[in-house]
Order: structure tokens, then sequence, then C-alpha cells
């Protein structure tokens, strides 16, 4: 189906989002069996995690303890909570039925502040188990087309938090940037790596649209198998349009389950909500309820790192500017190297620039520093830019001090009584150009600007520094 | 030769463990093929145990309380290596890949295993001809039925094929076919012994308790396999109980009340035998200083309809594994999903699709509240009449089971009328209180008769003291 | 007397429970069925609005496993014993629908 597109300045798109994160625990959720699943199939299981006949869960304390972390970061409140059943026949699933939590969650009731400060509610956060990982044979590993399916369950019981957001997302850039921050707060935590492209963090999407202006949530349908933050606006994209589309043409929105086809770019229908499962959900008999202490949620907050908004607060502050412009490099973790860079006077548009642009790859064997004394060395114009990001590139893939690397390179400054000397000499020895750049008109200062910084430039090997250069001639121009 | 004789004889090196397992096996080998008490004899490996055994206390080697003692283990509980069915055709074949708690205690106390015992399938049932391996029969009349689900460790004890056995208790199993049988037959306050490698039935119900023809012989087994299991989160953590030293203790002084409920005042359908045998049961224990009266648990009578709700609710998602995916046989079909009914269709008889439905039922969309919901209410109500007659007394009593042992194939066509046979037995499951069967003599058919003493939650020692004084006054004493 | 559940119903329920009845089980089913739960219709006029459900007989909470990887186990001896098995996977037919 080919959309049109219709006006989408009338309409609303509402947006919320219910992230799975596996937590960064040793074993599994409710076993001793291995939390790790590379390596050969069916080789971290046991008979809990197989749901074989008379085995029984209990409950691991860190995926406990990793869950209330997260909690607190979202500013949630952590309860009482109770595991429950989710019924339902499906192959990855040994025991044909998910451990979860139903009634009474661990966290409810928080917020997640995006970097512009709007607060996004979040419902929920609670625990629940992994299932197996099915591959299908034959028929290029698609489902339908599948001559048989193989099943390993080392994912089998692995612990995964799931964080249910309210519908308060209003963009595709809303979503990316809900799921950038959230993924920022699990891994500042160490509740999880959030590693989206290796499915430790999974996104799935409620959305639904309504007119500009009304209050009414419409129908809205959820959409799964989101792998990367670049299909999550896509699939957001393709699927208002298609429910503006049918509002338009007088249909109405049936609720689904659709899956996001990245290959297509389209979302298709997986079920409706008449197919949908009866979950029967009851309490886990087999396990008791979880009562965490006053004393033990307070231990666990004391021992909560800063937190990215925080940290997003706290660097804005430190270099004068919004929070908005922080948040990159506090999602990489990069607020320490800026901090440091910027304590030691270096210029903060220069240290912005490199944080931003030039350490998207990581730090290396960066120190934070290195990092500064590598920026103020930039600052005070030992360095030109080019040459500082020379520099920088080999103190990440290689570390080091930054004097010794620029040194290595030959990137010496050279000091401005040695650099005159060298412009004097030129302006002598091309006496009609210096006459043509003092008296001609814009046009003829510029060229002659370039043809002295290019002898210049020559002369010194590229060591000398462009802007310096100009200062030069335009003071001897002056004289 | 009752356990301890066996366990005292074979310590000291009076009579070898390989003489008792022949001895045994000797007795079986006669009967068994009238009795059908087992699923599984495992005579070769007994042999080879009991010799293990032989030449341990032959190198001076200190063993368990039960050294060298037969024991016949209900065909639900996991024994590594060796074929576990529950008497249902879905698990034919299976043997699990390890054991459960109970069988590692047993081994560590010097038992030696000699078979795997028929049970009605996956439990349900209370006269053991739901089994797809075909009924076992009352040692004491081959026409009738020997009680279930645990027919066949109660059949196994009465017929002299070993003098302990374990069955499970979800609703009576254990303590219904103890009195059918004329044995002891204990279910411990829930969470005493561990239900790791217990396959589930129903998981909040369900208790590993022992079988013996005496009174000691009982408090011995349990004294084994009682005690804190970190495998099984509904395990108390306490220490393995501690009964034998205390049997002779009597009741003097005690409060003991006669149910009123159960004893053929509330409901009807307990034969005036019974009720006569309950009358005696009164006279012995007063006789022995007790103060009996009778007591009132009145929501008792609503115990039946709670428990065929809470029950088959809880087994639906137990028994939703079964699949034909991981383990047992499967009945192969174009596609998993087709497979996986399929292999259930074929491999669930009866009785246990009969339950899985109700269960189903229970607790689907709709219906959750007016049946399962409202039974776990009901099992408050009956837990706090329980707790309110406890006030007033250390013990209460009733029948075990309403009628003797019937006759087979008399109820089978009624599934509601077989229900009934736990009228008595199914409050103490509900409240998780410990409660047993002692034989005490006989109703006018010749068959046994067992009186139900319960206990509140722990008191099992108390329990036990009113047991052995009603065992040494009940006529049929141990030959 | 109402029929307390449908033959619809307890065909709905045997699907939820992946199980195939015949027509002739499917009638039977539906009056056994119906007969338990018209026992359990004595709850019915019990009130038990302020009472608290009880899913577990013994209170118990905070039952918690220290995050230690525990013994071996030996999955050979589960894969041996499955019905099918290709690679150390449980190999399956088609599994047609979603995930
Ligand atoms: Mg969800
Ligand atoms: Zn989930």
């Amino acid at each position: 189906m080919e959309l049109n597109s219709p006006d989408m300045n009338d309409w609303e798109t509402v947006i919320g989002l219910e992230v799975h994160a596996e937590l960064a625990t040793k074993t599994k959720m409710f076993s001793s069996a291995l939390n790790s699943f590379g390596g050969k199939p069916n080789s971290n299981t046991d008979p809990v995690s197989l749901g074989l006949p008379g085995s029984l869960p209990v409950l691991n304390e860190k995926a406990v303890e990793l869950a209330i972390r997260v909690g607190l970061a979202l500013n949630c409140e952590v309860q009482k909570s109770v595991f429950a059943r989710k019924n339902y026949f499906y192959p990855d699933m040994p025991k044909a039925y998910q451990i979860s939590q139903f009634d009474l969650p661990i966290n409810k009731e928080g917020w997640l502040e995006l970097p512009d400060g709007r607060r996004i509610g979040i419902e929920r956060a609670h625990l629940e188990e992994d299932t197996g990982k099915i591959t299908h044979v034959g028929g290029g590993g698609r489902i339908h087309e599948a001559s048989y399916s193989l099943i390993d369950y080392n994912r089998s019981g692995v612990p995964l938090i799931e964080i249910v957001g309210a519908p308060d997302l209003r963009s595709p850039d809303d979503a990316r940037d809900y799921v950038s921050e959230l993924r920022s707060i699990l891994v500042t935590i160490g509740a999880s790596d959030g590693k989206m492209e290796e499915g430790s963090l999974r996104v799935d999407c409620n959305v639904s649209v309504r007119k500009k202006g009304t209050e009414e949530f419409g129908t809205r349908c959820e959409i799964k198998n989101i792998n990367s933050l670049r299909s999550l606006g896509r699939a957001i994209e393709y699927e208002a349009k298609r429910q503006i589309e049918i509002i338009e043409s007088g249909q109405k929105i049936e609720q689904q389950t659709r899956h996001w086809d990245e290959a297509e770019g389209r979302t298709h229908k997986l079920r409706s909500k008449e197919e949908a499962f009866d979950y029967r959900y009851f309490p886990e008999p087999d396990l008791v309820s979880v009562e965490p202490s006053e004393e033990w949620i307070r231990e666990i907050s004391g021992s909560l790192p800063p937190l990215p908004r925080e940290r997003r607060h706290l660097l804005a502050e430190a270099i004068g500017v919004e929070p908005t412009e922080t948040s990159l490099i506090v999602q990489r973790d990069l607020d320490t190297f800026a901090l440091e860079a910027i304590s030691s006077n270096a210029n903060k548009n220069r240290v912005l620039v490199h944080l931003e642009n030039n350490l998207a790859d990581g730090v290396g064997e960066l120190t934070p520093e290195a990092f500064a004394s590598l920026t103020v060395m930039e600052t005070n114009g030992e360095l030109t830019s080019t040459q500082t990001k020379t520099v920088l590139a080999e103190l990440v893939e290689a570390g080091g001090d930054p004097q010794e690397v620029a040194k290595s390179h030959g990137f010496e400054s050279m000091d401005n009584s040695e650099l005159e000397e060298i412009v004097d000499r030129i302006i002598s020895e091309n006496s009609d150009d210096w006459l043509a750049f003092i008296n001609g008109d814009e046009t003829e200062r510029k060229k002659k600007s370039g043809f002295f910084v290019g002898l210049i430039m020559k002369e010194t090997n590229g060591q000398a520094d462009g802007k310096i250069v100009n200062q030069i001639l335009n003071t001897k121009s002056k004289n | 030769m009752e356990a301890t004789e066996i366990a005292e004889k074979v310590s000291s090196g009076e009579i070898s463990a390989r003489t008792v397992v022949e001895q045994h096996i000797e007795i079986i080998n006669e009967i068994e093929s009238d009795v059908n008490a087992f699923n599984l004899v495992t005579a070769e490996k007994a042999l080879i145990d009991a010799d293990e055994i032989d030449s341990k206390i032959a190198s001076g080697e200190t063993l368990g309380p039960l050294a060298g003692v037969p024991i016949s283990i209900k065909d639900n509980l996991c024994t590594r290596g060796i074929e576990t069915t529950c008497s249902s055709k879905i698990l034919e074949g299976w043997k699990p890949p390890y054991d459960a708690t109970v069988i590692e205690k047993l081994k560590e106390a010097g038992a030696v295993i000699i078979g795997k015992t028929n049970l009605d399938e996956f439990a349900m049932g209370s006269s053991t001809e739901n089994s797809a391996f075909g009924p076992t029969r009352n040692p004491h009349n081959l026409e009738c039925v020997p009680g279930g689900s645990s027919g066949g460790s109660a059949a196994a004890v009465a017929a002299g094929f070993s003098p302990l056995a374990l069955g499970s208790d979800t609703g009576g199993s254990i303590r219904q076919p103890a009195a059918l049988c004329g044995v002891v037959g204990v279910k411990p306050t829930y969470g005493r012994v561990s239900r790791y490698g217990l396959v589930a039935f129903a998981s909040s119900l369900d208790q590993v308790g022992p079988f013996a023809n005496t009174v000691s012989d009982a408090a011995l087994t349990l004294e084994v396999i009682s005690g804190h299991d970190p495998r099984d989160s509904t395990s108390i953590p306490e220490k393995p109980l501690d009964i034998s030293g205390f049997l002779d203790q009597g009741v003097e002084g005690m409060r003991i009340g006669v149910i009123e409920e159960l004893s053929g005042k509330g409901l009807g359908g307990i034969s005036q035998d019974v009720i006569s045998r309950v009358e005696d049961a009164i006279k012995v224990l007063s006789n022995a200083g007790a103060d009996v009266e009778p007591a009132s648990v009145p929501a008792s009578i609503y115990g039946l309809s709670a428990y065929y709700v809470i029950a088959p609710a809880e087994a639906s998602s137990n028994l939703a594994r079964y699949d034909g995916i991981r383990f047992g046989p499967r009945t192969e079909a174009a596609t998993t999903a087709e497979t996986m009914t399929a292999t259930r269709t074929k491999g669930f008889g009866d009785e246990v699709k009969r339950r899985i439905m109700l269960g189903t039922y229970a607790l689907s969309a709709g219906y959750y509240d007016a049946y399962y919901g409202k039974s776990q209410r009901v099992r408050t109500l009956i837990m706090n009449d329980f707790a309110k007659a406890y006030e007033k007394f250390d013990l209460l009593i009733s029948p075990t089971a309403p009628t003797t042992a019937f006759p087979l194939g008399d109820k089978t066509a009624d599934p509601m009328q077989m229900y009934l046979q736990d009228v008595c037995t199914i409050p103490s499951n509900l409240a998780g209180h410990p409660a047993m069967s002692v034989p005490f003599g006989f109703g006018a058919d010749g068959m046994p008769v067992g009186i139900q003493i319960l206990a509140p939650a722990m008191a099992e020692r108390e329990m036990f003291q009113a047991a052995k004084i009603l065992e040494s006054e009940s006529g049929n004493g141990i030959e | 007397m109402v029929e307390r559940i449908s033959r619809e119903e307890v065909a709905h329920v045997a699907r939820l429970a992946q199980l195939a009845l015949s027509e002739d089980e499917l009638d039977a089913f539906t009056s056994q069925l119906a007969a338990v739960l018209d026992h359990a219709a004595d709850l019915e006029a019990l009130n038990v609005d302020d009472i608290e459900p009880s899913t577990h007989p013994f209170p118990l909470k905070n039952v918690l496993r220290v995050d230690e990887p525990g013994e071996g186990f030996e999955i050979e001896e589960v894969l041996e014993g499955a019905p099918e098995v290709e690679e150390h996977q449980f190999r399956v037919p088609p599994i047609l629908g979603d995930s």
C-alpha cells in the first residue's frame, strides 16, 4: 500500500513505549544457570530454565536489587510485589507460562525527564523472565516459509525489567529522546548494558493519532520488532500516517499488534484484539511476595551514581549552556572529560566540538586529564584545530601525553617573535605584493592575504597558526 | 519387620541390606501381579544399592537412620535416570536428569529405592483407577480400590512390598489411600518437606509425605525428608523435624476437638461404621487423658468447592509444559501448534483433561473473580475458622475418608462422586496444616478405617503423639 | 437448570488448553464440568468480599537467592531424551503465526 501524504499538521501522534531491558546479573532470574547466551545452544540451562517437571523457581536477589535501582532512578514508588503467571503456549516458552508481575509490580508511577526538561510518565517497571530463542530453518529464515525451527533455551529465564511509559510522547524525536535517556539511565546505574542491536534493550511502541486540540485518545496499535532508534522513528512515522489515512478515508482504526519490517519500511498486522490471548494471569504459587525493607531501599538509593539528568544540568551550568546542549555528552558518558577540560580553562566551544564530533566512537585510551591538557594547548594557540584533531585521534588510539604526541608529529608551536621575523623576511622579498595588499580593495586584499599566508605556511612547514599569521599581517599593514 | 528395626539390624550387621531387599523382592514377585502397586520395580538397582550399603558397613562407616530400608516412591517424584511417568502416557519413558530433594535425603539416610508406584494420572483422583498403566488394587481385597491418588504407595506398604513409601497429598492423596489400605499416612505442614522434584499438580496444595505400617516408622521417615530446601521458595526455613523422641509422651491434658462438620453432622455421605470408629477413637483418647469435645470449623464444608476450583486452576497452568518439545513422547503434526495439541490430546487421560479445562475456565477472562478469586477468599475463611478452633483445641480429629474402600469401577462414571472422597482431607490442604491418617479398626465390610488427626501449622509432634495413642488401641496391631 | 458452562465455552477452553475434542467428548465434558461448577455454586451464597484471598498457606516473604552460578548441569541427559534434536537444539515443525 502506497501511502498518500495526509495533512499531518491537523493531527497529533500519541506514543507510549514499553521497553524490555535485560538485567546485568550473573545468573538467571529464577535459577543459578548462567545469564549468558552466546556460546553453545542450550549449554546455559538447567531444569528450571528448561521448565522440566518438578523444577521450581527461586528469585535472584541481584535481579530484585537492579529492579529497585531502575525504579529509584525513574522516580518510581518501590512497593510490595507479587509474581504472576502469564499463560500462553509458544515453543520459546518452556513452561507455557511466563513468570511476570501483574497486579503488583515492584515499581509504580515514576517519571523520566527528557533533555528539554519535559517529564514523561512511567506507569510501572516490573520484573519478568525472558524466553528462549527460535531459529527458523529454510525459507531464508522467515517464519512463514521455514521448513522447521530450532530452539535454544540459553536466553530462557534471563531477568528482564519491563518499563511501561505513559502515552506522553508526541513525535518520533520524542520517542528517540526517551529511549536514549532511558538507555543512558540503565547503563549509568549498572542495570543493563542497554545494547539495542544485541537485543538487550527491546522497544514495543504504542501509537495512536488524534485531531489536534482533542483530548480523547484514538485507538492504538502496538508495534513490535523495533531494533534501533532509527527504525523506532521510521515505524512511528509510518504508523501515524497509516492511521491518519484510514481515519480520513472514513474508516475506523482496529486495535492491533503490528510488526515493523525494516527492509520494507512498513508495519504488518500480527493480530487484532479479538484474536489476543487470554493470558489467565494468577499469582505464581511457587514464589512468595517481595517486600523490600525501607532500609534496603535506602541503601540502594544511597549507592546510586549521579544520574544523567543531574549530570546534564551540572555540566550545562559549568559550561554556561542549556541542558539540551549537554545531553549528548552525558549520554556518551563524556561529562567527566568536559568538566576536567572546562575547569582547566579550555575553550568551551572547542571542548564541546571535540566531545560531540570527534569522540563519537568512544574515548579509547584517552584520559580526562590528557583531554584537558590537549584542549588547553589548543585554546592557548599552541596547536591548530587540525593539529588538535590529529593528536586527539592518536590519544584515543594509543593514549599518552598530548605534549609528546604533538612533538612527535612536529607540531611544536612557534613563538610569535620567530614567526614575525619570517613574516618580515617574506614581506621584504615580495614588496610589490605587499603594497598591493596594503593599498588594494577588499578583493585584492583577500587575494594577497591568501598569497602571504600560503608562503608563510610553506616556510614554517605548516606549523604556524593561520589565525595568528593573519593577525600579524593585519597589524603590519596598518603601521 | 518395621523400618526402625531393619535399620538397626542392618547398621549393626545383624542382617545384610541385600537380604532385606531380597526378602522384599520375593514378596513383590509373589503378589505384585495381582496388586499392581508399581509402575516400575527397580530390583536390580536396589540390590546394587544394598550391596553398597553392606560394604560401607563392612568398612566401618556409620550409616543414616534408614540404612538398608526398602522404600517405594510415588511415580511423580523425580528420580535421576529412572523413569518418572506420573502414570501418564505424556511422560512415558521420561528419565529426569535430577533427583527430587526428598530422594537425595532418602539416599543420604541409607534408604533403598525399590520401585516407582502407581498413581492416578498426575495425582488427579481418589482411587488410582485414572492411571494410564492400569489400576492398583487394594491388598485387603483385590476387588476394591486402594484409594488415591497415592494408591500404589499405600498398597505397596499394605502388601509388605516395602515398609515405607513416599506419596504426595494435594487434597488427601496420602491420607485417603492410607485409610483405605490400613496404613499410616502423613501430610506435613505445607513447606515442611521440599517440593523440589515433585511433579506439580497444584503447587499451593501439594506436599510430600510418608506411608508406613507404624506411627514411629512414619515419624522417622518424615524426620528424614523434612527440613529447609533453598531450591523451594515455599520451603519453611526450619530444621528437620524431631518427633521420634517425643512419641510416647501421650495426650494427657491435651484438648482435642472432633470436627462436627466432617463427622457426619454437617456433610452427608459419611458411612455409619466410619462414624462409629470415630466414636471409639474419642473414647481411646479420653481414656488416655485428653479432653475431647465437639469442635466446629464451619467453613470446612466449602472446602470441596473451593478445592475443585483452586487445584484445577493451578493444574491447568502446571500441566501446560507437556507439549512434546523438550521431553516425553511427541505426536508429530504439520506445525508446532498442531504438534502440541496432538501430543496433549493423545497424552492426557480424561480426568486430567477435565481438570485442565475446569481450571482454564476458572482462570479465564470474565470468570476469574467468580471462581478463582472467590475460592481464594473462601480459603482464607477456612484458615480463619481453623485458627478459631485452635484457640480452644490442640488437635482436631475426623474420619479420614467418608467410606471404606469401594469396588473398582464404582465411581468412575461420575467424577463428582469420586471428588466427594476427599471431603474430610481437603480442608487441611487449603489451610496448609499437617494432618495424618491412622488405621483404626475395620468397617462392617472388613475393610480398614482410618482416623484423621489434624494439627495447627508446625504442630506435627503433638499430632504424632495422638496418633501413637490411637495406634496402641486400634485393635489391628502390627503382625 | 441454567447451564453452568456452554458447549461453546468448553470448546473455547479446550482451544486455550491446546486440547482437541471430538463432538462426543465435547458433550460429555460439558455436562461433567457443569456438574462440578454446579457443586461449586454453594460458594455463590457466601459473602466474602471483605476477606482477603490467600494464595499461599504459609506466610513467607522475600525468599531470595544469591546471584552465584550453580553446579554444572548435564544438558546431554535432556537432549538424549528429547523428541527431536538438531545441533544441540530442540527441533520443532514449522511455527506459523507470530512471536
Ligand atoms: Mg507488555
Ligand atoms: Zn513483558
